[in-house]
């Protein structure tokens, strides 16, 4: 019943020393000069064992589930040539069925049995937000949050805990700002996830923000929907509404499913709006994969979703000339060749590059107190987004900036005008045009120190 | 010894002591953090498990929603919780013991003029209906996202470095133990044997004067107290309350471990919520050795579960406390029939 991992330490401490002697002979040529020691729970002298909570079933599967599997491809990729600091990287995930019950029990799993370093990638809010207490009073490191939840950053009340992508509130500001500037006169709808889920009420309050001024005509009431598999046949009629109300825009926070399930009930409706979707629900190739494959009970077109407007905080997956792109592609090829290539294996790798980059900073014996000094302090100018990390010591979002971006009749992604605009998470922030140049990948692929 | 035999009270006394001090013992020596997590959740599912097997086992009415009972213990602890978040955890309790047995006398009363399958119908909606309703109320509820629970901090007087989940488990064990205490007497008593007769033959109990329809509420009550109590402490073992966490799989998940491990059998109840919690630990590390593609791999813990359940079925059609019985009374069997032919066979020796 009882696992060895803390228990027997003075055994734990003499395997480490013996290990850490085995590894500093294979490896003569190290740089540095201090050896590798077990300095953190889930670290040894040769590996670092890290855990996350992912749908790889129920309502937010599809597309989802090849996040985490896309970031062990990284890993892997990184292990093979390496690790870092003479550590291999170890990455756990657990399936929570984007339930917050399971990822309750899930998280408890990973740090109390696994005794992982650090979360990484969690995803979802409601899921997380179901254990980011538990982490922060057991000061687990908990580093970017595969959410856009503008409660990640709240630096004094979860000093663990950092976001990654464009919290929903900037992306809702960005949404928001083109629809003023490219629908004047329009009557806009919103349609998200919730009522009372951050995902939406986040997304909602950067969209009101930039709309509720009169340029354009915004319905007062939101539709929601909630993501169950009863939550999928009320859409219908939350559409019928917008429909109905005269809705020529519909700005949607929604998972992909949700998604699709939005663009079919308008199309059964013969409602042909222009929906402009939140970056987290708007991946062409997953939505493609879903109305074709059928989940929606009949195969549907993927020419539903052409037109359809988005952002990208990442160098869109379908530009295989950027060069952060095609490294992601060569490795996703190589170690995740099941995968379909889309904007959630690229989400994966991006973030997992992120971690690495935390990881180097951390110093060669990371503690969980390091790496998120680390992640805090070390203010990084090369990444793969559009816009530097903002991380600080009061600041904990990731990417605070994005392009507007259109989906094309072939599926891919296209640049509309304006450029990548930066912002902040609150209402007075203003929107300006990035002036910065994007960087480029490292040629080993791998962050260098 | 003869105390003992006469009096049940007793001998069920000294045995949930006896049980109670190896649980004591083995959540402070034996088990880690992660261990009394699981042995957490194993309490609260036996808990509601049992109040399932009195209903029933013992009672005879089927129910199909004994997740939403849960359901409403958790959010009454979840909501008072919200508004009153110094509030002993005894009053957490009793508030949603109180609030779920509550609703069982209605469902019950309701129940009480439908048989089989008709009660397995009108309890199912209560499973499908009910965990829509925090999504109505959001602001009372907190939608779909749930209410967030701090699970109970441990007395100062335990020490700094005593874990959280070894008092949560302290305080669900203690309420599993005493929850089965009273359970088992009651079953003995002459309540349990009107639930009985009610289960056995209805003509025949009311004949003997039995009150049908008062005994059948009565155990659903009884039931759903145990449902609210279970609710409460699994908003606390949870650190969530959300309408995810009580889908129609809770509610069936319950009637799995009662049959599985036994229909009527209280030791069953704790046999079935150990294999709901374990198994699939269990099967999610076997098939995440196979090397298997994501798509089947994320899969196969639902396929074994569903193996698993056909298996036992056919097996142990009593369930496993059954199946055990009778392997035990069996063996029993053997070993008294090669003794008696021993007896017969052994050369007798002259008394005279």
């Amino acid at each position: 019943m009882r696992p060895e991992i803390n228990r027997s330490r003075t055994g734990a401490m003499a395997a480490v020393a013996a290990a850490a002697g085995l590894l500093s002979a294979a490896c003569g040529s190290s740089s540095t000069s201090t050896a590798n020691t077990a300095s953190a729970p889930g670290v040894t002298a040769t590996t670092v064992t890290i855990g996350s909570t992912q749908p790889l079933t129920g309502p937010a599967a599809p597309g989802y589930s090849e996040i985490a599997p896309a970031a062990k491809a990284y890993f892997d990729y990184v292990n093979a040539k390496g690790g870092v600091n003479g550590r291999k990287i170890v990455y756990t995930y657990l399936d929570d069925g984007y339930n917050p019950t399971t990822t309750a029990a899930q998280t408890r799993k990973l740090v109390l049995q696994d005794n992982v370093f650090a979360i990484f990638g969690a995803l979802g809010t409601p899921t997380h937000l179901a254990v980011v207490n538990y982490l922060n009073s057991e000061k687990v490191p908990d580093l970017f949050v595969a959410s856009g939840c503008n409660c990640w950053n709240s630096v004094s009340q979860y000093p663990e805990t950092f976001g990654w992508q464009p919290n929903y509130t900037i992306e809702g500001k960005i949404l928001g700002q083109y629809i003023a500037k490219n629908f004047p006169g329009k009557t806009v709808g919103i349609f998200a996830q919730g009522p009372n889920d951050e995902f939406g009420t986040d997304g909602i309050l950067g969209v009101t923000d930039e709309l509720s001024g009169g340029v354009v005509n915004l319905l007062p009431t939101p539709q929601y929907y909630t993501p169950t598999s009863a939550g999928a046949m009320a859409v219908g009629g939350a559409i019928a509404k917008l429909q109905a109300a005269g809705a020529q825009v519909i700005v949607s926070f929604s998972v992909p499913l949700f998604t699709a399930v939005a663009e079919a009930s308008a199309a059964g409706l013969n409602y042909h709006p222009t929906f402009v979707v939140s970056n987290v629900g708007s991946d062409p190739a997953t939505l493609s994969s879903i109305l074709t494959g059928g989940a929606l009970g009949t195969k549907l077109p993927a020419a539903l979703i052409t037109g359809m407007i988005t952002d990208s905080y990442l160098p869109p997956v379908t530009d295989t000339a950027n060069p952060w792109i095609a490294l992601f592609q060569t490795i996703a090829k190589q170690y995740a060749p099941t995968l379909p290539w889309d904007g959630n294996v690229g989400y994966g790798i991006a973030e997992a590059y992120t971690f690495v980059q935390a990881l180097k900073a951390a110093g060669q014996n990371p503690t969980r107190a390091s790496i998120v000094a680390a992640v805090q302090n070390s203010h990084w100018t090369d990444g793969p987004g559009l816009t530097p990390y903002a991380f600080s010591a009061t600041n904990h979002n990731g990417f605070t900036g994005a392009e507007m971006v259109q989906i094309g009749a072939d599926g891919t992604l296209t640049a509309l005008s304006g450029g990548v605009q930066v912002t902040d998470d609150t209402t007075s922030g203003a929107i300006t045009p990035y002036s910065g140049t994007a960087s480029t990948p490292p040629t080993s692929g791998i962050p260098s120190d | 010894m003869s105390a003992m035999r006469r009096s049940t009270l007793l001998r069920h006394g000294l045995f949930f002591i006896a049980t109670a001090l190896v649980l004591l013992a083995l959540t402070s020596y034996v088990f880690d953090a992660f261990t009394n997590y699981n042995v957490t959740e194993v309490a609260v599912f036996a808990i509601a498990a049992a109040g399932l097997t009195l209903l029933t086992g013992i009672s005879g009415q089927v129910s199909l929603g004994h997740g939403a009972l849960m359901m409403i213990g958790a959010y009454t602890t979840s909501v008072l919780l919200t508004h009153y978040p110094d509030a002993p955890l005894i009053l957490m309790l009793v508030g949603s013991i109180t609030t779920s047995a509550l609703t069982g006398a209605i469902v019950g009363i309701a129940g009480a003029r439908l048989r089989g399958p008709y009660l397995a119908g009108a309890t199912l909606a209560l499973a499908v209906a009910l965990p829509q309703v925090p999504t109505h109320f959001a602001a009372l509820f907190g939608g779909n996202q749930g209410l967030p629970v701090t699970d109970p901090s441990p007395p100062a007087f335990l020490g700094g470095n005593f874990s959280p989940e070894q008092w949560l488990a302290w305080i669900t064990l203690a309420a599993g133990v005493l929850t089965f205490f009273v359970l088992a007497n009651l079953v003995r008593s002459s309540l349990g044997q009107r639930f009985r007769m009610v289960r056995d033959n209805e003509v025949a109990a009311r004949l003997s004067g039995v009150d049908v329809a008062r005994t059948q509420v009565l155990a659903y009550i009884i039931s759903a107290a145990c449902a609210g109590l279970a609710g409460s402490l699994f908003a606390y073992w949870a650190t969530i309350t959300s309408p995810t966490g009580f889908t129609l799989n809770l509610s069936l998940s319950l009637l799995t471990a009662v049959v599985i491990g036994g229909l009527g059998s209280l030791s069953g109840a704790v046999i079935g919520s150990f294999i709901l919690v374990y198994l699939p630990v269990w099967t999610s590390g076997f098939a995440s050795s196979l090397n298997l593609s994501s798509n089947v791999a994320n899969n196969v813990p639902l396929a074994i579960y569903g193996i698993v359940l056909i298996v036992a079925i056919l097996v142990f059609p009593r369930g496993i406390a059954g199946g055990v019985g009778s392997i035990v009374r069996g063996a029993a069997r053997m070993v008294h029939s090669s003794r008696h032919r021993r007896a017969l066979s052994a050369p007798e020796t002259p008394l005279h």
